[in-house]
């Protein structure tokens, strides 16, 4: 199954599910209150995930480490590299 | 399955190169300074595609310094792209796992011991350098690149699920006949070639390590990622989550 199948069978249990719930679509008799909490569900889930994924990809960016180090030593061997290159005779 | 003595290891680099004429002899002294001190058996496959600003003279004259048998070069006469290089590449490899990587000194040599460590340690299929976990990361990056690239992962985790941090990184090792069977499969090109190839291995149900690594990006003042990269990368991401 492609990824893309996946999510539209896990979006269509979800929907089901939902309106089964919202709209009593079993005439299950639930009680009220379950109406009431199901029927906002998928906006409040898709802005749970919305505050979610900002929130992850903020604290990602802000910890992305920075290799300072990493450049620095990379200078110092391109130095080594070329004076040790042309020792050995290549000619730029 | 005859157990191989790990002295009969080699590891083929294959290097596409277009314009490195600067670059090349760096990225290769240091590839030679660390499997010189690592002790493992390699070679170093130069794939130059017609560069004209001279790059496989300096190719040249680094396999009289180095030997034919470390550096080996295999040119083509014009721009072929990425897939095929690593096709050619493969083709004319001794070893039994490549390494691939960029030229441009974005990724360090001194990494490679580390994947062909982690490589053994866990018998891996392919072992991905990733600059999103532990303390890998990148040098040289604003914060809108760095906004771009965490974004832009984050949406990829999400759609593919794919088992790996770093999906758009080229600096990897693996075994020869994963790479070519890879090769084989992936259609697409750029940035989501790469993503391909590790969203492919996990279908095959090849195994995965990661090690992470400094990407020292000198380039990005000239090449920014624009628009149009963008767009094509979210193409070929929606592609890929649709066809695989």
């Amino acid at each position: 199954m492609t990824k893309l199948l996946e999510w539209l069978f896990a979006v269509s249990l979800v929907g089901v599910a939902w309106g089964l719930v919202t709209f009593d679509l079993l005439d299950f008799q639930f009680p009220a209150v379950y109406r009431e909490v199901a029927w906002p569900m998928p906006v409040y889930l898709l802005v749970v995930f919305g505050c979610y994924s900002l929130a992850t990809v903020g604290y990602r960016v802000a910890t992305f480490n920075d290799c300072e180090e990493a450049a620095r030593e990379l200078q110092g061997q391109i130095q080594e590299a070329k004076e040790d290159l042309k020792k050995k005779g290549l000619k730029i | 399955m005859t157990k191989w003595p790990t002295n009969s290891d080699k590891y083929s680099v294959l290097l596409p190169t277009y314009n490195e004429r600067e670059n090349l002899p760096l990225i290769v002294w240091l590839l030679v300074k660390y499997f010189g001190e690592s002790g493992y058996n390699y070679e170093i496959i130069v794939i130059d595609d017609g560069s004209p600003d001279g790059t496989l003279q300096i190719a040249e004259q680094l396999q009289k310094i180095y030997g034919h048998d470390k550096i080996v070069l295999r040119p083509r006469p014009k721009k072929l792209g990425l897939g095929t290089a690593y096709i050619h590449g493969i083709k004319h490899a001794t070893g039994n796992f490549i390494i691939i990587m960029d030229a441009d000194l974005s990724h360090h040599p001194k990494f490679i011991p580390q994947f062909i460590e982690k490589q053994k340690e866990g018998g891996y299929d392919l072992i991905s350098g990733t600059r999103y976990r532990g303390d890998g990361g990148v040098y040289g990056w604003d914060l809108r690149r760095k906004l771009i690239s965490r974004g832009a992962n984050f949406i990829t985790q999400v759609l593919l699920r794919p088992g790996a941090s770093d999906l758009t990184g080229s600096f990897r090792l693996y075994k020869k006949n994963v790479l070519e069977s890879l090769v084989e499969r992936c259609v697409s090109k750029g940035y989501v070639f790469q993503m391909e190839m590790i969203v492919r291995a996990r279908q095959l149900g090849y195994t995965i390590g990661e090690v992470p690594i400094s990407f020292v990006d000198r380039v990005y003042g000239e090449s920014k990622l624009g628009g149009n990269e963008i767009v094509s990368f979210l193409k070929g991401l929606l592609t890929l989550f649709a066809t695989t």
